[in-house]
């Protein structure tokens, strides 16, 4: 707790950052600097796997792609202006903010071990994993071994991205 | 109104949850440039991701890696190891997704010669 709210602090400005800087390169790599202060605060929850894929996929990956759009079309965001906030905007989201902050008291509390998502189904795999699949890191043995067939089908999701890239992206188009 | 307060100060994951995931969403909407749009969407789909992987946290729990010579293994040892799991396979789909649609932004430039929402707009007529 005592490294994770500067962490939120610093994601909340990385963010905000990212928004607001009127430079787009500049926003890409505020935006990069965002993804690495994520993969910092899911290191500290524990959630290591998903950091180090935030790390390389999200602070790496999306970065370069950014880069590879804009240095393809145009750097400067050409609107000086504040753009006009829409009447919905005004209206919905402080709506949707009270609502999503009404309904935290019924979220489980931070850390709680018994909370409904750690008590039915993950002490199960936490238990039979080694025994099951002789890999020690629980969250390969689940990805790789216990959902394999999904895994594998998020391959043919990345191949269909790619196709779609390579159509929009053709010379001639 | 006290005890809510002291819920929300209890939870500071959910409250930057909330605060990242409105502000990504308002850019979504009102903001005209399409490289900031995709910005936005990108802090929208990391906040959600992020809201999973809080509640795997356990206190004083470690990374769910099973240290060598356990014979039986404590759940309250490890951390949920299934919210990282599907966060893991979420994060690759985002980048999929991510990737397509600055394809289709870059395709809009070529086509329009712009990358502003209204002037592409004035240009469809």
């Amino acid at each position: 707790m005592t490294f994770e709210l500067p962490l939120l602090f610093l994601l909340v400005i990385t963010a905000g950052g990212a928004i607001l800087v009127k430079d787009l390169i500049s926003a890409v790599f505020i935006l990069g600097s965002y993804s690495f202060a994520l993969a910092l605060v899911w290191a500290l929850l524990g959630a290591v796997d998903v950091a180090f894929v935030e790390a390389v996929v999200g602070a790496g990956l999306a970065t370069v792609f950014f880069l590879l759009t804009l240095f393809r079309t145009t750097e400067k965001d050409n609107h000086l202006r504040r753009p006009p906030m829409p009447w919905p905007a005004i209206i919905g989201l402080p709506l949707l903010g009270v609502l999503l902050l009404y309904g935290a008291g019924d979220l489980p509390a931070f850390g709680d071990a018994y909370s409904a998502a750690s008590t039915h189904i993950s002490p199960v795999f936490l238990q039979n994993s080694l025994a099951d699949t002789r890999t020690p890191n629980v969250v390969t043995a689940v990805l790789m071994d216990y959902r394999s067939f999904d895994t594998f089908i998020e391959t043919i999701v990345i191949f269909t991205a790619g196709i779609a890239c390579a159509l929009i992206l053709r010379k001639g188009n | 109104m006290v005890e809510l307060l002291q819920t929300w100060l209890q939870r500071p994951n959910f409250i930057v949850f909330v605060i990242l995931f409105l502000w990504g969403i308002y850019i979504m909407a009102a903001h005209p440039n399409l490289v900031k749009k995709l910005i936005g969407l990108y802090i929208v789909q990391t906040s959600v991701i992020f809201f999973l992987v809080a509640f795997s946290a356990k206190e004083g729990a470690t990374v769910p890696i099973i240290l060598s010579g356990t014979t039986s293994v404590n759940p309250l040892d490890y951390a949920n190891p299934l919210p990282h799991v599907l966060t893991v396979t979420a994060i690759v789909v985002q980048i999929a997704t991510l990737g397509v649609s600055l394809a289709l932004v870059s395709a809009i430039h070529k086509r329009f010669g712009s990358l502003d929402e209204d002037e592409v707009m004035e240009q469809l007529g």
